[in-house]
């Protein structure tokens, strides 16, 4: 047997098994202590405490949730309540999920229920209705029903963001309109995303309806498309592939974003946004909190709600989730006041329109743009 | 003495029974429990609306036109994806697994870094090539067919290199050389000899990764934009946004009827050509690459220039986010790394990117730990051909089944997984909040590759070994330590190393079970992307990078793992 020898590396073999069993060693060890994460005791969320004295609270959210944490220990300490959240997808997703839960409810109290499908958890009856004394005049406009099954938490526009720099270098006027995008002169420059996979797109959809209404909207769009409108798949896609803006590369300079998006691109110092939002194109999202039916803390959950609406939280969204609060005597962060006004006059549909047609207007839209 | 041996054979015969029974049992209560249990309560609820059966969604969803091009567009794209998967990774895994050269390794490795990006990262920096403005924007390939394509090829290289580089590397090599000795072509004696006995890896590999083209869910939205609706971004849409819970369940029949029968493909390739290969023979099977001077070969060559176009196809996307990683608003620098110790911007997560990444590898250890003890059971069971005729037709199902979770929407595990979690089997636990349901969503995707990776080899030992072991007295246990496990041992590193990456890159099943408070790598990636503005794009990138890096040096790790094997010396 000719073995060994025929290898081309030789090497001597002890030293391989013992790099070998050291490597073995290392791993077994690094196994057995505790990085594991089934291992690791998890002191927040143990759920006999459920039951017991309202020592937890489950807060349903969705991905994009989030707020200081000094904001969450001083609830936590005031209450005496443990704030546990969770995530499992994003806007339309979680009332999806809500609905199929119903019976063993996912937590006590969701927050992140928008505009959009803020009916269907209604009618679904995923939803205990409740009626915060911290509800001001601006909550209580907002709301959906009268019996106050949500209650609104902050609003987040949607609107098209336009990079003003292109348009100065080129030396083309700004759109200000929805009708504008339609004339040649912006000829492939819009971007937007698919509103059957896409938050934003949908509300961008709703907006295009809201303003031209249930005749002109279908046409509006196959002018769009005739006009070279972009379609992508999800937000981050269109924004920093195709949009033009500073952080982006892209060749098209009118892109679907948030009212309040232009803040983030302002360079250290700058007292001019290169980005602008088109103020006349928004569509008003507002986010929803409620109870959940079936509840194993309800009385925690209306505190998570009242503690939602209370002017430490509702100052601190803005900043933590990109969207305004639903109180509008908070005060703003100091950039949004100057590069990220809330728009005056958004564009709103009813939530109850909204669920009756959003499937067909979807299914319309696919059949107008995409096919 | 023949009363006591007969004894001792008779209660041999008890343990070795209860032993298999065991190795059966454990793999198909996983997988029953958190993978069939989920998905067929989901898909339950579609055709059990009100208690009664309604197969009135058939109908419907047949009806529209929209679902027979959805049906078509997902067989061309996962077909023409194999395809060439299959094309650029054989000579490939030649290249990477039968020849020594320096820097192997960190080839090896670097293959499987795509596999594990987040979808979202690799969705933006492949549209950022292929974009009209991007460098390779001339092809006209953004949003088109040839552009998903591309991603998806990109997406499962590794796939199939590995599985059959694995197998190859042991390989005896002598029946090549004997065909050229006997003046055969190099190109013949490999369509003649080497090929047909490569079948069953390639047809294990390209199994895979046509299911997991098939399945593909975020590069498809990503890149082959609104138009490229495939079955699974159709069951995604009915599923979350519609709740149209009928209509998914039909398209998951449709999914399903889709992997059964690329596996019954499979599966018959494999079997046909399948046939004892001596491996584990004493020739070195590795030869340094050499391309000049002599002993050089053409055939070497020509694998070193497809694998190098294929190499450089793959590092276009990644040297992009690479690079971009390294721009800040100032010029270049590592401001973004820098940033990975913070929570970012204005609070835009809730722990710093190190944080995650911890979460991430101590998830990833538990899950390939799972995926290793089940995935290994299962390719040693099916492994063996019983004797019995049932029983050999029951190994053969257990190697269908457990395929399955590669060709099942991540949505519908997911929200199965909401759906019967709050109290499985009827304990008084909800899982749904636990942390421990996380690395075993990831487990149950990772099984299937530990078993095609194992299984290749295992199958390929000589039974006359087991026979010959046995004959000579050796007990069942003493046979499995001495025959199948060194052979094995050698693909477990392999396995190791894709189970870790598979769990490292996970997002589908994990979002829908993620915990804001202690969030993975990728989960906290998607949510930097998602948020505008130059320092959280910066810091995606950056923290991609840092994924990359780890699936890298986890991969290399645990190519070293193989165990030392007496016949390997």
């Amino acid at each position: 047997m000719t073995t060994s020898t025929h290898r081309r590396r030789p090497r001597p073999g002890h030293a391989r098994t013992s790099a070998r069993l050291t490597a073995l060693t290392a791993a077994s060890a690094l196994a057995l202590t505790a990085c594991s994460a089934i291992g690791e005791g998890d002191g927040g969320t143990d759920q006999a405490d459920d039951g017991e004295g309202g020592g937890t609270v489950v807060l349903v959210t969705h991905d994009s949730f989030a707020l200081s944490e000094d904001v969450i220990a001083a609830f936590e300490e005031r209450t005496g309540l443990t704030l546990e959240t969770r995530a499992p997808g994003d806007g339309g997703a979680l009332v999806n999920q809500l609905i199929l839960t119903k019976d063993a409810p996912l937590g006590d109290v969701v927050y992140g229920i928008d505009t959009t499908f803020a009916s269907r958890a209604i009618n679904e009856g995923v939803l205990e209705p409740y009626t915060s004394p911290e509800a001001g005049e601006d909550v209580q406009e907002l709301a959906v029903d009268d019996e106050d099954h949500l209650t609104a938490i902050d609003v987040g526009d949607v609107c098209l963001n336009i990079d003003r720099e292109w348009f100065a270098e080129q030396g083309v006027p700004e759109p200000t309109s929805l009708q504008d995008l339609t004339d040649p002169a912006y000829r492939d420059l819009l971007v937007v995303t698919n509103p059957a996979t896409s938050s934003p797109g949908l509300a961008f959809l709703l907006a295009t309806i809201a303003e031209l209404g249930e005749d002109g909207w279908v046409d509006y769009w196959a002018a769009l498309r005739e006009n070279g409108v972009k379609v992508a798949g999800g937000w981050s896609d269109a924004y920093y592939v195709d949009f033009s803006g500073p952080s982006s590369e892209g060749d098209r300079p009118i892109a679907l974003s948030y009212a309040s998006s232009p803040p983030y691109e302002v360079p250290e110092g700058a007292d001019e946004a290169p980005t602008a939002a088109m103020l006349d194109t928004c569509f008003r999202q507002v986010e929803y909190a409620g109870v959940l039916a079936g509840a194993a803390n309800p009385e925690g959950a209306r505190q998570v709600i009242d503690w939602l609406l209370s002017p430490e939280v509702q100052a601190d969204i803005p900043e933590n989730m990109y969207v305004y609060p639903a109180d509008s005597t908070v005060e703003l962060p100091e950039s949004w006041e100057l590069f990220a006004p809330l728009p005056p006059e958004p564009l709103t549909l009813d939530p109850g329109v909204i669920a009756e047609n959003r499937d067909a207007w979807i299914d319309t839209w696919t059949a107008t743009v995409l096919d | 003495m023949d009363g006591h041996g007969a004894r001792l054979n008779r209660r041999g015969a008890v343990g070795r029974g209860a032993a298999w029974g065991l190795a059966v049992a454990v793999p198909l209560a996983f997988l029953g429990l958190f993978f069939a249990l989920p998905v067929g309560t989901l898909v339950a609820r579609g055709f059990w609306p009100d208690g009664a059966l309604d197969l009135s969604g058939f109908v419907e969803v047949f009806s529209r036109p929209r679902t027979w091009r959805v049906i078509g567009l997902t067989l061309a794209q996962a077909t023409v994806a194999t395809a060439v998967v299959v094309l650029l990774g054989v000579p490939g895994a030649h290249v990477l697994y039968r020849r020594t050269f320096r820097g192997r390794g960190a080839l090896r490795a670097f293959v499987v870094v795509p596999f594990v990006l987040p979808t979202v990262v690799v969705g933006v920096a492949f549209r950022s090539v292929l974009a009209p403005h991007g460098p390779l924007g001339f092809l006209g390939w953004d949003g088109t067919f040839a552009g998903v394509v591309a991603a998806l090829v990109f997406f499962n290289y590794a796939v199939l290199v590995r599985t059959v580089g694995g197998y190859w590397a042991t390989l005896d090599p002598r029946a090549e050389q004997a065909a050229r000795a006997l003046g055969a072509s190099p190109l013949r004696a490999f369509v003649q000899v080497t090929l047909p006995a490569l079948v069953p890896a390639i047809a294990s590999g390209a199994a895979i990764v046509f299911l997991f083209c098939a399945t593909a869910f975020g590069v498809v939205l990503v890149l082959g934009g609104p138009r490229y609706g495939t079955v699974e971004t159709e069951i995604w849409v009915q599923t979350t946004q519609f709740l149209d819970l009928r209509a998914a369940a039909v398209l998951s029949v449709v999914q399903l009827v889709v992997i059964a029968a690329a596996l019954a493909v499979a599966g018959r390739a494999r079997s046909r050509r399948e046939r004892t290969l001596a491996q584990g023979s004493t020739t070195a099977v590795e030869r340094p690459l050499r391309l000049r001077g002599p002993g050089r070969s053409a055939a070497d060559g020509a694998a070193v220039a497809v694998t190098a176009l294929a190499l450089a196809f793959l590092a276009l996307p990644l040297v992009t986010v690479a690079l971009r990683s390294l721009r800040t608003p100032r010029g270049w620098g590592l401001d973004n790394y820098v940033a990975l110790g913070t929570t970012g911007g204005p609070n835009a997560l809730s722990v710093t990117v190190w944080d995650a990444a911890v979460t991430s590898l101590r998830i990833a250890l538990d899950a390939t730990v799972l995926a290793v003890v089940v995935g290994g059971l299962v390719a040693l069971v099916v492994s063996r051909r019983p004797r019995s005729r049932p029983l050999r037709r029951a190994v053969g199902v257990l190697d269908a089944v457990v395929m399955l979770p590669l060709g099942v929407s991540a949505v519908t595990v997911g929200f199965g997984f909401l759906l019967t979690m709050d109290r499985p089997l009827g304990l008084d636990l909800d899982l749904r909040s636990s942390p421990v349901l996380i690395p075993i969503a990831q487990a149950v995707v990772a099984t299937p590759l530990v078993v095609r990776t194992v299984l290749p080899v295992l199958r390929a030992i000589d039974s006359r070994l087991h026979e010959a072991a046995a004959v000579l007295g050796a007990p069942p246990g003493r046979v499995l330590r001495l025959v199948d496990w060194p052979i094995a041992a050698r693909s477990a590193g392999l396995a190791l190393g894709l189970a870790f990456a598979v769990s490292l890159g996970e997002f589908g099943a994990t979002a829908f079970l993620a915990r804001p408070e202690r969030p993975t790598l990728p989960v906290v990636i998607f949510r930097l992307i998602g948020r505008p503005g130059a320092e959280n794009l910066g810091m995606a990138l950056a923290a991609s990078v840092v994924l990359a890096l780890m699936t890298a040096t986890a991969i290399a790790l645990a190519e070293r793992l193989r165990p030392g094997v007496a016949g390997d010396v």
